[in-house]
């Protein structure tokens, strides 16, 4: 029964909804906020460094590519080839979150986190700016690192020969969860970096 | 060989090479984790019963009679939250989805049969975790079970927890409902046409996509309230320019579908019951299909007729208003349906019909209540009154829950091999149905009295009528219990069976009662429609 | 063999390069201050890099047609709870 990989894959994209769904609640927050808060909106994007912001979707496409490659190679009876591009998948994950968390850091230096006495000074919209792209960016961190261990217990079941040419559904399954990460800071990125009205 | 003798003992059989605790906790078989859910849920839904005994008891006079005023604000937050998560929203699913759907379909099991563990594990887990929170840090919360900020993020009692706990159970929801879909898509024989599957199956197939797309709307907001409580975020927050109204919309764009998660399944269970107890092919069954579907996308554009007084704008409202009415109509098709399929039906009145009876009426009632409180003008008056509570106790009670009694007393049969007593069921059936229109009817006349919801104490006006709906309560509990000992008594003594005890003539009335472990040697080939009862002896018939 | 592999090794480096031309892209705009337009310039880009990481690199395309439409109704459904909701916050 399991060794249907159209229907564990059917399992996996309406995981994929549900992750989905559950990013499009705060996406529907941001549409409301940054229709109400335009000018806000854009006066407070311009704190968020747009550098470190198109590096991380550098990053972040890179690693979809790998984890793309990781799934040719294992098709192509190649596991050492797989193995390889999954561990620069998950290199890829660590320099994200790197640069992740030297942003945030940064932020938090300058005051600027929920619910600090520099943050609320500021006018309400900037304050719901900030608020939702801690949230939103904090939640999406937390899925790369789902994603990385995720990846990390398919590289060494690819190493050990479980996962193979043969059957290969977890390591499809995984990449697809992967990429739906990267789609979402696909989003992300310009509607939190790029916001100039 | 064993492995050849294993597959034709039934599910309930006890498994020597595991202890029998494991043999139940651990199992993968979809009938024994339905069996799981029918247990803690039937446990919770005991408990829910009362703490709501207890409120009625309260109410029965003017000022404290057995307990204070925070308590009562404990109390029906908590029996909301057991009801509508532990109970009412994984009930028919949870339980029938898993023991009869794979059946039905002509399956061996769900498609991913340790994620249903999982999920059941979730779902005790989640359960565990909203009981800690009774027991903890403030004390249980007292928020109502919708959780409205700002109320929420504010109050000292430990809503953090069971805010916690209900996220868990939206996870087990989510994995049933994707396990139910790939289910369906998978494991249906290819032989089977899909408009030959049962109408259950259909509804359970609406439901889980329902519950797949609007589950993790809920699983963020909720997110979103712990935060605002934990480290202060503030998105709800107008001082941090959040709105609180886009809690109210991001909650019931979940909550109200979940009112469709609730019913669609009792929905598919009177489907199936209707035309066997009246010997009569589904009258409609495509457009049974269809307003199931309907119901499914209509429902989830409806949310914010809960938010008409809410200060939402006017156009707002009368999308909102209009929507609602939409929903409606298949809501109706389905009962025209059903009593065109009892039309000139050779009706038997067995218990599994009385209860269905039962469903159509009280559920009848609870939708037309529902187009009083669609409508914007009439709801102004009667909003967060009794009559919103009487309401959606007609639709969730009268509606889900006795869906799930039915349901009940027509699968029981089937899953424990044997029968109940006839005459106890009929006669549960009255007290509770006389019991709950003495409820809540009286509810509904205080609600346009003006006798507002959540209220501990009442002005001396109203006491005829709470006293009244106390007593009702009552009647509804005895019925209650009563139901219990005779299903309890005749799933061990009962009378056997036999395979097909009402002259079903869907799949899982061809296996023995109780079902095989592995359902079906080889895959069943579909010989007939769902209600095509020709050639089936239906054995009250003699 | 190898060759094949090749092959869709660069087929899936192209679409690559091609995402990262449009995230220059869509630096590029936002620097020229077009105003109220940039952000829906911003979003087809985005919808535009969504889709090829869909088609192309979760296999959407190969897949039945079945996850496809599925797909669509899960966004149709997040556009209606989106549009639904607009119609309280903008005539508030």
């Amino acid at each position: 029964m399991q060794n249907d990989s159209v229907g564990s894959r059917l399992g996996m994209w309406l995981f994929l909804f549900t992750e989905l769904m559950l990013f499009g609640g705060l996406f529907l927050l941001y549409a409301v906020y940054s229709n109400r808060y335009p000018a806000e909106f854009s006066r407070a994007s311009k704190e968020l460094s747009t550098i470190m912001g198109s590096l991380n979707t550098v990053v972040l496409l890179t690693s979809s590519l790998f984890v793309v490659l990781a799934v040719a190679g294992i098709r192509n009876n190649k596991p050492r080839h797989t193995v390889a591009f999954l561990l620069a998948t998950i290199a890829c994950a660590g320099i994200f979150l790197g640069v992740k968390s030297v942003e945030w850091s940064e932020k938090y230096h300058h005051g600027l986190f929920p619910n600090t006495p520099t943050l609320l000074a500021k006018p309400k919209g900037e304050i719901v700016f900030f608020n939702l792209y801690f949230t939103i960016t904090g939640l999406h961190a937390i899925h790369i690192i789902i994603g990385a261990i995720v990846l990390g217990i398919i590289t060494w079941s690819v190493y050990s020969g479980k996962t193979s040419s043969n059957d290969y559904v977890s390591l499809e399954n995984s990449g697809l969860y992967w990429h739906l990460v990267d789609l979402i800071w696909i989003y992300i990125f310009p509607l939190f970096y790029l916001v100039v009205p | 060989m064993t492995m050849e003798s294993n597959h034709h003992l039934n599910f309930l059989a006890p498994q020597p090479d595991r202890s029998w605790l494991g043999s139940w906790i651990f199992s993968t078989d979809h009938k024994r984790i339905g069996i799981l859910y029918l247990v803690a849920i039937s446990t919770f839904f005991l408990v829910g019963l009362c703490l709501g005994l207890l409120m009625r008891l309260e109410l029965i006079a003017p000022g404290g009679i057995i307990m204070g005023p925070q308590t009562y604000n404990a109390l029906f937050t908590v029996h909301g939250v057991i009801m509508i998560f532990l109970v009412v929203i994984p009930s028919i699913p949870a339980v029938f989805g898993n023991m009869i759907l794979p059946i039905q379909l002509g399956a061996k099991d769900v498609f991913f049969p340790r994620l249903n563990l999982l999920s059941w594990w979730l779902y005790m887990f989640g359960a565990g975790v909203a009981v800690i929170s009774l027991f903890t840090g403030g004390g249980p919360p007292d928020t109502g079970w919708t959780f409205y900020v700002p109320f929420s993020t504010m109050t000292k009692s430990n809503t953090t927890l069971s805010v916690f706990g209900v996220f868990i159970l939206g996870f087990s929801g989510i994995l049933t409902g994707l396990n139910f879909i790939t289910t369906v898509h998978r494991l249906k024989p290819s032989t089977t046409p899909w408009m030959k599957l049962p109408l259950f199956t259909w509804s359970l197939y609406f439901t889980a996509w329902i519950q797949v797309l609007v589950t993790p709307i809920l699983a963020i907001t909720l997110l979103l309230i712990i935060l605002e409580r934990v480290i202060g975020l503030g998105l709800f927050d107008p001082t941090k320019g959040g709105d609180p109204l886009l809690y109210q919309h991001l909650f019931w764009i979940y909550s109200h579908p979940a009112v469709y998660i609730m019913i669609l399944p009792a929905m598919g269970v009177i489907s199936e019951i209707v035309p066997v107890f009246a010997r009569k092919p589904a009258f409609g069954y495509r457009a049974i299909v269809f307003s199931g579907f309907v119901i499914a996308t209509a429902g989830s554009m409806v949310w914010a007729h809960h938010m008409f007084v809410a200060g939402i704008s006017d156009t707002a409202v009368m999308v909102f208003s209009f929507l609602t009415f939409v929903v409606a109509i298949p809501s109706a098709i389905k009962v025209f349906n059903w009593t065109a399929t009892l039309y000139k039906g050779s009706i038997y009145l067995g218990p599994p019909l009385l209860y269905a009876l039962a469903f159509i009426f009280l559920f009848s009632l609870g939708g037309l209540q529902g187009l009083i409180l669609g409508s914007a003008g009439t709801d102004m008056h009667v909003h967060d009154t009794y009559f919103v509570v009487g309401h959606f106790h007609y639709v969730v009670f009268g509606g889900a829950i006795f869906g799930f009694f039915a349901a009940l007393h027509y699968w029981l049969p089937k899953m424990f091999g044997r029968l109940y007593n006839y005459e106890w069921a009929t006669a549960a059936l009255f007290l509770k149905f006389i019991g709950f229109n003495l409820l809540y009817f009286t509810m509904l006349i205080m609600g346009v009295q003006g006798m507002p919801r959540r209220y501990y104490d009442y002005l001396p006006e109203f006491q005829n009528l709470q006293v009244i709906s106390t007593v009702g309560s009552w009647i509804l509990a005895a019925g209650i219990i009563m139901m219990v000992i005779n299903l309890f008594y005749g799933m061990r003594y009962g009378e056997k069976a036999g395979d097909n005890p009402w002259g079903g003539a869907t799949l899982e009335w061809t296996v023995s009662s109780p079902p095989p472990a592995e359902n079906f040697e080889g895959e069943p080939v579909l010989t007939r429609s769902p209600y095509d009862f020709k050639d089936i002896k239906a054995p009250h018939a003699e | 063999m190898t060759d094949n592999l090749n092959k869709s090794y660069m087929s899936y480096v192209f679409i690559w390069i091609i995402l990262l031309c449009l995230t220059a892209l869509t630096v590029f705009c936002s620097t020229l201050q077009l105003g109220h337009p940039a952000i829906w310039i911003a979003l087809t880009i985005a919808t535009i890099k969504g889709s090829l990481v869909l088609l192309f690199f979760m296999h959407l395309k190969d897949e039945q047609s079945f996850i496809k439409y599925a797909f669509l109704v899960a966004l149709i459904v997040l556009a209606i709870f989106i549009g639904l909701t607009f119609f309280d916050v903008l005539y508030r």
